[in-house]
């Protein structure tokens, strides 16, 4: 780990400021990604700003109907907080299929939406990595690439975002609401996490000196067409290859409403509004599910290793609708798939 | 009151690890885990992977159990900490480690002391009700030598006569 400089923010505009003073400060939340990063010297803040005494951590009714997370709410807090548990059943499952308990204990809404990739060169010094360094190539393309994109890649860099969490918050179309420099500004979910295209150095259109102070999930009730499936290497503890976040409003017997969003498949949390709108009006059936499946995959390039993820990809989508429609969401303890 | 060994980098730190008070200095970049084991002498939490990834650095942080080796000691200012050496005793051991001993729940026991500190945040968590599902919230603990089945029946052992003793309490 680099030696570095600690500051222990006392107020939010304390954090900003130092964080708009130096380009190579970082906040640190729960820590979980950050110093893990720093013990690979992956990541090497000349300062660590320290946000956990700010009052960020409430979950809270929002006038609208929706709930507001705060950035320092922690990932099991969230879970098991009986409002989301009761109205935003898919975000707390997502969650619980993510980590550990005691990761879960010490990770943040916040931290969770900027951990990085966990691609096995960006996490490598000795090896080159366009995440990681500028300019100096991607070895996953043509390497060893069994967890890596087939949506939305770049020639650049073919690198997933790893989160469960973003992949639910993506699906409910959440807010996030930033403060910096500049005064705070909203962040529609769709548009926080980037394509790698020429930069995939840069996760976000998070901006220096930017803090994530918490996000808001929207009053839509999905009631109990949802599931979260995520498939793994083993049942438990493991990041996904290909997850599902999957929510359905049905009327009379026909698919009224579609949120689809994957994980595992591309640099953010994938979400195709064609595929969804060809589903609207269908009779949630197998067929329709397989068709949208096909639509939203059709664009999918392998890179050999993974090739394996776009049918993975397609059936999971299937069973996930199918889950959803039938609301029977995958159980996060006992793992049978039917 | 305990003065580790001064650094100029050092950040004051006033932590209560087992009930003892601590005013500390402590670089921000040693981890509670570190602090613990290297400044303070309490080496039952373990260093397996140092990663977030093994759980035998488990403790639990104001009462919820968490990876040691991730925690910057410098962000628990004003927290307490329950390392294994503030569970029981020899010879007046916790109830889950009395369970261990009996249902044969450790081997090497590298593992151990993050085992029962997890367990006993996953029972505080109270989330827990089926053997599946204390499984799958044990699964961020790994043991090499494979003691699963028994550190299960360990923990629902305890869950269980917890459960029998108020349901005596409520017959009463
Ligand atoms: C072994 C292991 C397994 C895991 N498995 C999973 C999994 O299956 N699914 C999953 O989704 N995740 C998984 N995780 C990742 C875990 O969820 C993240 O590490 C965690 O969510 C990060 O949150 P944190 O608060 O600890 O972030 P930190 O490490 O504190 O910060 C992460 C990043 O966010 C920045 N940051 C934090 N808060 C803010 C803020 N409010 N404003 C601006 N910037 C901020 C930091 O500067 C840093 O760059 C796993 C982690 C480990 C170690
Ligand atoms: S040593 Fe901390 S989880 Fe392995
Ligand atoms: S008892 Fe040996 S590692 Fe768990």
């Amino acid at each position: 780990m680099n030696r570095f400089d600690y500051l222990r923010a006392a107020t939010l505009d304390e954090a900003i400021a130092a964080l708009s003073a130096d380009p190579g400060a970082k906040v640190i939340a729960g820590g979980t990604n950050l110093v893990d990063l720093m013990k690979y010297d992956v990541a090497k803040p000349s300062r660590v700003v320290d946000i956990t005494r700010l009052p960020l951590d409430a979950i809270e009714e929002r006038a609208d109907g929706g709930l507001r997370l705060g950035a320092l709410a922690t990932n099991a807090d969230t879970a098991y907080d009986p409002r989301v548990k009761a109205r935003y059943p898919l975000l707390a499952s997502a969650i619980l299929a993510g980590a550990s308990g005691q990761l879960r204990n010490a990770a943040t809404t916040g931290g969770n939406l900027l951990q990085r990739t966990r691609c096995y060169y960006f996490y490598d010094p000795g090896v080159a990595c366009n995440k990681r360094e500028p300019g100096s190539g991607c070895p996953a393309i043509g390497g060893v690439n069994r967890i890596h994109a087939v949506l939305g890649a770049s020639e650049q860099c073919i690198a997933v975002h790893p989160s469960d969490m973003c992949v639910a918050m993506a699906a409910l179309d959440a807010r996030i609401n930033v403060e910096g420099p500049q005064g705070p500004r909203v962040i529609a979910f769709e548009d926080f996490h980037r394509l790698p295209g020429d930069s995939p150095h840069i996760d976000t259109t998070l901006q220096p000196g930017e803090v994530i102070t918490s996000v808001d999930l929207p009053p839509d009730d999905f009631g109990p067409h949802y599931t979260y499936l995520k498939l793994r290497d083993r049942l438990s503890y493991a990041f996904a290859l290909v997850s599902v976040a999957a929510a359905l409003k049905i009327e009379r017997g026909c698919i009224a409403e579609v949120r689809l969003a994957l994980g595992g498949l591309a640099h953010k949390p994938w979400r195709d509004r064609h595929g969804e709108a060809s589903l609207v009006g269908k009779i949630p059936d197998r067929a329709s599910f397989q068709a949208a499946a096909d639509q939203i995959l059709a664009g999918a390039v392998g890179q050999g290793h993974n090739d394996f993820k776009i049918d993975l990809a397609r059936r999971a989508i299937v069973r996930a609708l199918a889950q959803a429609a039938a609301g029977t969401p995958q159980s996060q303890s006992v793992k049978r798939v039917n | 009151m305990m003065t580790a060994d001064l650094h100029p980098a050092a950040v004051p730190v006033a932590i209560t690890i087992n009930g003892r008070a601590y005013e500390l200095r402590v670089d921000p970049w040693v981890t509670l885990l570190d602090l613990l084991r290297e400044q303070l002498g309490l080496t039952g939490s373990k260093k397996g992977c140092d990663h977030g990834q093994c759980g035998a650095c488990t403790v639990l942080i104001d009462d919820k159990r968490i990876n040691s080796c991730l925690v910057l000691a410098v962000t628990k200012h004003g927290s307490a900490v329950t390392t294994i050496e503030g569970v029981g005793a020899p010879g007046d051991l916790h109830p889950l480690q009395q369970a261990f001993v009996e249902h044969d729940a450790f081997q090497c026991g590298y593992c151990t002391p993050g085992q029962i500190c997890s367990a006993l945040g996953l029972i505080a968590e109270g989330q827990a009700k089926t053997r599946d599902e204390v499984r799958e919230l044990m699964s961020g603990n790994l043991c090499r030598c494979g003691a699963y089945t028994n550190i299960t029946d360990a923990i629902v052992d305890v869950m269980e006569r917890a459960a029998a003793a108020c349901g005596r309490e409520d017959a009463a």
